[in-house]
């Protein structure tokens, strides 16, 4: 069961934690119906990630909200692209996009995992994904589309996420089983298909990935290596938790 | 700075003396008009109206404002800009003679006759 727990913490940490950053936006967001949108898909997230730990807990693992709320940052399998700082909203909207894409895709391929209970959140959750998606690539090719100011920071926000982005297909110890046991395609799998589908939405969108000479993907995340961004998160999300963990709200 | 208790507030720092800028035409991006199918075959129904830069975004916004909950197949959006109507002082033209209930549903008296064909039958 190792194999899958590991699975399970990745994608639920992942969730968990561009749910919180994305919930930032909450009340800033550029305009009310959009402020509305992006909280409500951060939301979604969190509920994914919710169903995930229902998942672990049902394996043997912590209730969720006490695996959620209770562990230190070094505990934390996401990939540190999902814990950085907002920054501004192009930052955002592109780690919206890099980052649902890749979700969708791997819920897709869940959905007919050979686990399943994981099979089953993905078909449950595809609706969601769906939109999530849609969203991203609309406003990624209304901004880079956009004037030269909107377009000029996209890229730049692109370029500084790349690599962060590819650190989302990191691969765990597992990998060959996953694979093996049919409950997974792997990483790499992955990664070429993310790659695949939103080269040409990048491109409509008037915008350049980085040469490939320069991909260094930033890894450490799924094994417990953190930026500091992640410190902070923890913190703040936990800190109602921990003042009375148990409590009903 | 203002002083709040409002985390927004506390995260923007907005300056005592910040005076509010005049709106310019970039302020506002233009309005759609949103309508909402509950069920196929079910009449779209005008359930508000969002902010957006374009029709593809509208609805984007108008599934997230007015579809997310219950039930939802299907949305239109139509610039306010395209909606022709009528002016409310012209609200009189809806106002119709009271003595012309024959062009009325109501005006027609059918219970009488159908009772009595049910009758008829049955016998």
């Amino acid at each position: 069961m190792e194999h899958i727990k590991e699975l399970l913490y990745k994608m639920a940490d992942d969730l968990l934690v561009i749910g919180h950053r994305n919930s930032e936006w909450t009340g800033l967001g550029p305009i009310l119906e959009e402020d509305i949108a992006f909280s409500s898909m951060a939301q979604d997230k969190i509920g994914h990630s919710q169903a995930l730990f229902q998942i672990l807990h049902e394996l043997g693992e912590p209730e969720p909200d006490t695996n959620a709320f209770m562990r230190e940052a070094k505990q934390f399998h996401n990939a540190q692209f999902l814990e950085l700082q907002n920054d501004d909203y192009d930052f955002s909207t592109i780690r919206h996009f890099l980052f649902d894409h890749a979700d969708q895709l791997r819920f897709d391929n869940l959905a007919n995992s050979s686990y399943e209970p994981l099979a089953k959140v993905a078909r449950k959750i595809k609706g969601e994904l769906k939109y999530h998606v849609f969203h991203a690539d609309i406003w990624l090719n209304k901004l880079g589309n956009g004037n030269e100011q909107s377009h000029a920071r996209m890229q730049t926000a692109l370029n500084n996420a790349w690599n962060y982005a590819l650190g989302m297909f990191e691969k765990g110890d597992y990998e060959a089983q996953l694979i093996a046991d049919n409950i997974f395609e792997g990483e790499q799998s992955l990664q070429n298909r993310w790659l695949s589908v939103i080269t040409p939405i990048i491109e409509k969108a008037n915008l350049k990935i980085p040469a490939e000479k320069d991909w260094e993907p930033i890894l450490g995340g799924r094994k417990g290596y953190h930026t500091e961004n992640l410190e902070q998160l923890v913190t703040e999300m936990s800190e109602v938790f921990r003042i009375e963990p148990g409590a009903e709200w | 700075m203002i002083n709040s208790l409002d985390p927004r507030i506390k995260r923007e720092q907005i300056n005592e003396d910040n005076t509010i800028a005049p709106l310019t035409e970039m302020d506002q991006f233009e309005t759609y008009e949103v309508f909402h199918q509950k069920k196929r075959g079910d009449q779209h129904v005008h359930v508000g109206i969002v902010h957006a830069p374009n029709a593809e975004m509208a609805l984007l916004f108008g599934k997230e404002q007015f579809g997310r909950r219950g039930l939802s197949v299907n949305i239109w959006v139509v610039k306010t800009s395209n909606v022709f109507a009528s002016d409310y002082d012209d609200a009189d033209i809806f106002e119709t003679v009271p003595e012309k209930q024959y062009r009325e549903a109501g005006g027609y008296k059918v219970m009488d006759k159908i009772n009595k064909y049910k009758k008829e039958n049955k016998a």
